[in-house]
């Protein structure tokens, strides 16, 4: 095999220069100082967050040019709370299977993508990542067209679905057909775009996601009433902001600046009152939660390498997680998905923020 | 003086063994770089904690795949999807070199035509296609052309054959050898035999794009053959076709081989587009294989050895047809 005898030395020539390369990205990110990221961040003065973009609700490039939604709240709040600044976030949209590798390789330094928190997600030895409290708790849902007749999981074996690859409910799909014994084909999609265009084209006779997203997509389909999600919920999906396991300190940075959304609503301080709150702990020494809270005393901000007062800049740019909620997806938009498990601790709902203390 | 005559020359003067010694050198020189650079790979990842594992590839998969030549369910390891992707892979690259080739070829004769018309279809095929990206005209022929189709009662119909919505189905033999063709059962299309709409749109869209490509590099062999050629041919009193069998072609393949290897090549590494429009190929599965495990250099090592050992495959095929044609000195 002349033909190989040639290619052989050009091979290893190539294979050598990948394994330099790959080595030289693996040199520049492993030691170092304790927060390289957040010096990173600062350096550049923008905080790099990757999103899904075309969520209405959770995150949406919308016509004029500007992203909002909960997840690009999220971003907001990190990006006031570390830099004082909600509008220094430079958004990637991105999809569902180049999202693990963007965040690994340090192209983004929040991944706030309505991504499910999962073991293997999360475990050092599958992707590595470290996830921040959920801020959507969600569940799997089926979305049929009203007219098809179908009013379950069962009425779909044998019928095409359509899935988006690369997330949990391709997976939970998988599962749960298993447990029905009931065969069924599975058409996988990149993208959202692709998986939602192909169902409304009548592919599939059922599309699968997020119950959240589902509603979410639906009210940019031409007729949203034509379409109804079967009550069946197949999974938990904790929707999570995530950072890699790479740098401990900014990941409990990005972790707090969300809890102290959470806190904020507990304890009733809101866009519109947080000066005023700020105000009444400045001038009142006993008010000794408030006054750490909103970092007029003690060195929170400094201990996780934070402004000392990161929680005020946060909530003044967007508010606390109430607000955030019912703005994006709640009774202020157009999805008015009902808060459920998303109420607080107190109301018996899951959002819970530890104590800050 | 004899003596002196039969004294082989000192061994760094021997024209045979110090080119192997050279090459030797430098071949373990390179070896030693890779082994260094791999070993300090395998002490980072292993420092990483996502050191190289395989044993995942016996696991069972727990996801299904739409359409597969190997029967395949979700309890069988990843190693059987990863094969049945492979092979959906190799259904679709086949089908479409043949096809390609076909069409490649038609399409190159064709802008040789005496008919204007025929000439002009030929050239503006050629321009209009293989100008617009792949990953674009795949997505055209998936949902604009394949999804368009009407579904059901209403899909078209011809004796033994049915393009739906659903896909292609054909009349064909069913177990116990009885020959059927397609029905409708509860408004769903069932057949002896069924392309998918995905593949079907993949199929076209690979065909289309290479062909246009193919088409020139068959008009560039038959346009280097000199016209002399044809003339002294002619002037020999053989006939057009006896010509163009015995004279111009045999002279044409000579250009026209090592392009096509090019574009076959092409056509493998561009079928991994299927997930575009939906097909399950080895790309698709590994995709989905990569996000269950978590294992994404492991799943890119199979990717990367299983297309380079097709297109390999596929260079050392035309490697030897490129020999068969070549002007034989004598």
């Amino acid at each position: 095999m002349p033909f190989l005898r040639k290619l052989l030395p050009k091979l290893s020539l190539a294979s050598t220069l990948g394994l330099a390369l790959l080595l030289a990205s693996c040199a520049s990110e492993s030691g170092g100082l304790q927060s390289q990221k957040i010096d990173l961040i600062k350096g550049r003065g923008k905080l790099i967050c990757g999103v899904e973009g075309k969520l209405p609700g959770f995150s949406f490039l919308g016509s004029d040019g500007a992203y909002s939604g909960l997840d690009v709240d999220i971003c907001k709040a990190v990006a006031a709370s570390l830099l004082g600044d909600p509008s220094k976030v430079e958004y990637r949209d991105l999809n569902s299977s180049e999202r693990f590798a963007a965040l690994a390789s340090g192209e983004v330094d929040l991944l706030s993508r309505n991504t499910t928190e999962t073991l293997t997600r999360d475990a050092a030895g599958g992707n590595g990542l470290s996830f921040a409290p959920t801020t959507f708790y969600d569940g799997q849902g089926v979305m049929v067209g009203a007219g098809s007749g179908v009013k379950s999981l069962k009425d779909l074996a044998g019928k095409p679905i359509c899935v988006e690859s690369g997330t949990t409910t391709e997976l939970n799909l998988a599962d749960r057909m298993r447990e029905l014994k009931a065969p069924y084909t599975p058409l996988k999609f990149q993208t959202g775009d692709q998986t939602y265009a192909a169902y409304l084209q009548g592919r599939c006779l059922a599309v699968t996601s997020d119950r959240s997203q589902l509603a979410a997509k639906r009210t940019n389909f031409p007729d949203p009433a034509a379409h109804l999600l079967l009550g069946e919920v197949l999974s938990k999906e904790p929707l999570t902001p995530a950072t890699t396991n790479a740098d401990p300190v900014w990941s409990d940075a990005v972790r707090w600046s969300v809890y102290a959304l959470m806190q904020a609503e507990e304890l009733g301080i809101t866009k519109a009152n947080v000066a005023a709150k700020l105000a009444l702990a400045k001038a009142n020494p006993n008010q000794a939660d408030l006054r750490r809270f909103l970092g007029v005393e003690g060195d929170f901000g400094k201990t996780l390498g934070l402004p000392a007062d990161f929680v005020v800049k946060e909530i003044a740019a967007v508010g606390n997680y109430g607000e955030i909620f019912d703005r994006n997806v709640g009774p202020g938009s157009k999805l008015k998905l009902d808060r459920g498990l998303n109420r607080q601790w107190s109301q018996g709902g899951l959002i819970y923020s530890p104590p800050f203390r | 003086m004899a003596g002196r005559l039969s004294a082989s020359p000192p061994w760094w003067q021997n024209r045979r063994l110090v080119p192997w010694l050279v090459q030797g050198a430098v071949g373990l020189g390179i070896l030693v770089v890779i082994a260094f650079l791999l070993g300090n790979l395998v002490r980072n990842l292993s420092a990483a904690g996502l050191l190289l594992s395989w044993r995942w590839l016996g696991q069972p998969a727990s996801f299904d795949i739409a359409e597969s030549l190997l029967p395949f369910n979700a309890s069988e390891p990843y190693w059987r999807g990863l094969l049945a992707g492979l092979v959906n892979t190799l259904r679709v690259v086949g089908l479409g070199l043949i096809g390609a080739t076909l069409l490649g070829t038609l399409v190159g004769s064709a802008s040789f035509s005496s008919n204007g018309l025929v000439k002009r279809l030929a050239r503006i095929y050629v321009e209009v296609i293989r100008n617009i990206p792949l990953l674009l005209q795949l997505v055209f022929w998936y949902f604009v052309v394949f999804l368009a189709l009407p579904n059901g009662e209403a899909a078209i119909q011809l004796p033994g054959i049915v393009l739906s919505k659903s896909g292609l189905f054909l009349a064909g033999f069913e177990a116990g050898f009885h020959w059927s063709g397609p029905s409708l059962v509860d408004g769903v299309w069932q057949g002896p035999l069924r392309f998918t709409p995905e593949f079907g749109a993949l199929l076209t869209g690979l065909v289309v794009y290479t062909g246009a490509f193919i088409a020139e590099v068959v008009r560039g062999g038959i346009a280097a053959v000199p016209k002399g050629q044809w003339e002294a041919a002619t002037s020999l009193g053989l006939g057009p076709l006896l010509s163009l069998r015995r004279i111009i072609i045999p002279q044409a393949l000579r250009v026209i081989v090592p392009g096509l290897n090019t574009q076959y090549i092409s056509l493998a590494k561009n079928s991994s587009l299927a997930v575009a429009c939906g097909y399950s190929d080895l790309y698709s599965v590994a995709e989905t294989s990569l996000n269950q495990t978590g294992r994404a250099i492991e799943v890119i090592v199979i990717l990367l050895a299983a297309y380079l050992a097709i297109d390999l495959a596929i260079s050392l095929v035309m490697n030897g047809l490129n020999r068969l044609v070549q002007i034989k000195e004598r």
